[in-house]
């Protein structure tokens, strides 16, 4: 007995070692080297290894001086986060609806999987092609503007359709759904259709059917298509920048122009910001939903 | 087989002579094998890997190079910010590189760039006082606020990363190209004559202004913008001090705030787009951009200001890993490049030659006149690729060069408050 399960663990930790060791390689070491030079000093064109916390103290620059105001990096992160709010509530309504079509309106299992086939196509050009796609549609002169100047719905060009937080978010939404229609898609096609009978034979509604059973038995993939959203809108700068006009600041912004001035440990510090920020909001997530238990 | 050995170079080891002979020889099965028809490829092909901006690099000039020399040149295209960081961070990555003169407070003092001995650039007394001395042909002293090519050209010695007063053997970067920019406009949206920088933060223009996002040469428009208004005059605003540029920065986000940015562009390509859809009447320009702009049909002017111009240089250097004979190819390729053919071909593009008398060689007269004189087009002016610029009778914005070379007020520049000055542009873009 305690032979076989000594043999058992062993067994265990050699199949969990290969994926344990490509994340020590290729995560864990990379990720404390990017702590360390962030502690480091630089100058104009070198990191300076001796321990210094100015990534930090220059990233909070004014932070307690311009109090009750908000500093730079406040204002970016709020701004960052309030993209991710908006955009996490777009993708969820959205990606539900999606993969509630997908799971329970389309019968057949062929047509299932041939429709969410349909919805990976934009996934075959890269997402600064996607992104780019939109500048002709909604500038100044561009398809939207013309059509509306066209049938007079507006005299003047409108100006917040591109370079703005709307066409941010926008481009966001409209990059992301899918990462949470697959999730959300596949917690629903697990779900016992005899619980849905179930409860209509029980006399609920279609709405009480929808709140009280199908989402609670969804929980775990909302939770998984929120932190893939949640953590890739957090991170984002190529899609704010093209979309913002380099306009609006957000958080992998901040890092971006730290390398652009090759300033690697503030840019280093600035990265376990947001990661401390981004870890903080998945925790809370997880929190909520305990993954591992509704798995 | 034999025919590729024979022209070996005598120079080489048995060793890689063997090597070489195995490789084609493996070359030329695989060849076969697949197509049919063996393919015999010199083995002591001559590249250079050769890193810039879009700015110089045109498959005109690389074709040319490869028919007069036999170098094959491989353009690594990077921004003006990736091309220094690559410098920085990869130093193997490239043989030749094309950077501006202002980079080089940075790209010095980390070593990973070799200075190129004057001596052995055959054209080097030819090459335009304005980078040996700051001066016209003429004689015309030209401005030297920010990092004018002149002050950070000549190194104390091989090894040394001081910058030297007096002229020496050791020289920074070759010179090959420059101009002197201004703001691009576009005439048919604007409807009235634009005279100075300080119509970039017109309200008149609100939501359609544009600034570019390198804040070495963001930070010196807005220094001319800020001079314009009359708000301030800087002592000097290529070196300002850390309240000078709390100032301009201060007036630069107020304008932000206001609406008057539709967008900030950090490359040629943005900048183009921007212009080209009228999505900004005015904004931060590169000549060749504007060119881009009119061989669209679009009306677009590098509209000459009455506070001048400004200006920016740049030229070739070595990263320090190359050795040996691809040193030689290096200055080949760079003899090459101040023969003539590119100086012509960058002329015809709007920016200026290092070395004028030979690009003067290979250009038409009328194309000399248009370009360099500020002369009427006698004929159409076409662009290198063949489409055309300008018809017959046109003048070229700020005329002579001359006139524009002359009018410059200051160059891009990496300042001593870099640091700083990067920290608060970051504000900036934040706000």
């Amino acid at each position: 007995m305690q032979e076989t399960s000594g043999r058992s663990t062993f067994i265990a930790w050699l199949q969990a070692g290969p994926l344990a060791l490509v994340f020590l390689a290729f995560f864990v070491l990379p990720l404390v080297f990017v702590v360390i030079v962030s502690f480091w000093d630089y100058n104009d064109y070198q990191m300076l290894p001796v321990l210094s916390g100015r990534g930090y103290t220059d990233s909070f620059e004014g932070c307690l001086a311009e109090l009750p105001g908000l500093c730079t990096i406040a204002r970016t992160y709020l701004q960052t986060l309030k993209f991710c709010a908006i955009v996490w509530a777009a993708t969820l309504v959205i990606g539900f609806t999606v993969a509630y079509f997908l799971a329970f309106e389309v019968k057949s299992k062929e047509w299932q999987i041939i429709l969410s086939l349909i919805c990976t196509i934009p996934f075959w050009t890269s997402n600064v092609i996607r992104m780019i796609a939109w500048i002709p549609l909604l500038g100044r002169n561009g398809l939207v503007n013309s059509f509306l100047l066209a049938i007079g719905a507006i005299d003047e060009p409108l100006d917040w359709l591109l370079y703005s937080q709307f066409s941010v978010i926008l481009a966001l939404v409209h990059l992301f759904t899918f990462f949470m229609v697959v999730p959300i898609f596949n917690s629903m096609i697990r779900i016992d259709r005899s619980l849905i009978e179930a409860a209509y034979d029980a006399g609920a509604t279609g709405w009480q059917t929808l709140w009280n059973v199908i989402v609670p038995l969804c929980k775990p993939g909302i939770v998984i298509g929120s932190i893939f959203v949640i953590t890739i809108v957090m991170g984002d700068f190529v899609t704010v920048g093209v979309m913002g006009g380099q306009q609006i600041a957000s958080a992998g912004k901040i890092i971006q122009t730290r390398l652009d001035a090759l300033q690697f440990p503030a840019a280093a510090a600035n990265a376990v910001i947001l990661l401390g920020v981004t870890f903080l909001i998945i925790a809370a997530l997880t929190k909520l939903v305990d993954i591992r238990k509704e798995l | 087989m034999t025919e590729t050995t024979t022209t070996l170079s005598a120079g080489l080891s048995r060793r890689s002579l063997l090597k070489g002979a195995a490789g084609v020889a493996g070359l030329a099965a695989g060849a076969g094998a697949i197509t049919g028809f063996p393919y015999v490829k010199a083995s002591e092909e001559k590249v250079l890997r050769y890193l810039g901006t879009a700015v110089n690099e045109g498959d005109a000039i690389s074709k040319k190079c490869f028919e007069d020399t036999g170098i094959k040149i491989q353009y690594i295209t990077a921004t003006t910010d990736d091309v220094t960081k690559r410098v920085m961070t990869q130093p193997n990555s490239f043989d030749v590189l094309d950077t501006e003169y202002f980079s080089l407070k940075k790209l010095v003092p980390s070593n990973n760039i070799l200075p190129l001995d004057a001596k052995k650039i055959k054209e080097f007394d030819n090459i335009t006082p304005v980078f040996t001395k700051g001066e016209l042909p003429s004689g015309k002293k030209i401005g030297d606020q920010g990092t004018a090519p002149w002050k950070v050209l000549y190194l104390e010695g091989p090894d040394s990363d001081v910058f030297a007063k007096a002229p020496t053997e050791w020289v920074t970067l070759i010179p090959t190209v420059y101009n002197a920019d201004t703001l691009g406009i576009r005439p048919d949206l604007i409807k009235r004559p634009i005279t100075s920088w300080a119509e970039l933060l017109n309200p008149e223009f609100k939501g359609k202004a544009s600034i570019l996002n390198i804040p070495s040469i963001g930070i010196m428009d807005a220094a001319m913008v800020v001079e314009a208004t009359g708000q301030y005059k800087y002592p000097d605003k290529g070196n300002m001090t850390r309240d000078e540029i709390d100032l301009t920065m201060k007036i630069l986000t107020e304008a932000k705030k206001s609406g008057q940015f539709r967008a900030f562009w950090k490359d040629f390509n943005e900048s183009v787009n921007l212009m080209s859809s009228g999505e900004t009447v005015i904004q931060s320009m590169w000549s060749p951009a504007v060119t881009k702009v009119r061989s669209m049909g679009i009306p677009c002017t590098f509209q000459p200001l009455k506070e001048g111009y400004r200006s920016w240089a740049s030229g070739f250097c070595m990263s320090k890993g190359v050795k040996g004979a691809k040193q030689e190819w290096a200055y080949e390729f760079i003899n090459w490049f101040l023969s003539g053919f590119a100086g012509g071909y960058l002329n015809r593009q709007g920016y200026y030659s290092a070395v004028l008398s030979t690009a003067k060689a290979n250009m038409e007269p009328y194309e000399w006149a248009y370009w360099m004189e500020g002369k009427p087009a006698e004929k159409d002016i076409l662009a290198p690729d063949g489409s055309l610029l300008e018809k017959a009778g046109a003048v070229r914005d700020g005329g002579s060069y001359d006139d524009r070379m002359g009018n410059v007020a200051c160059w891009n520049s990496v300042m001593d408050e870099n640091d700083y000055m990067v920290r608060k542009w970051n504000e900036f873009i934040a706000a």
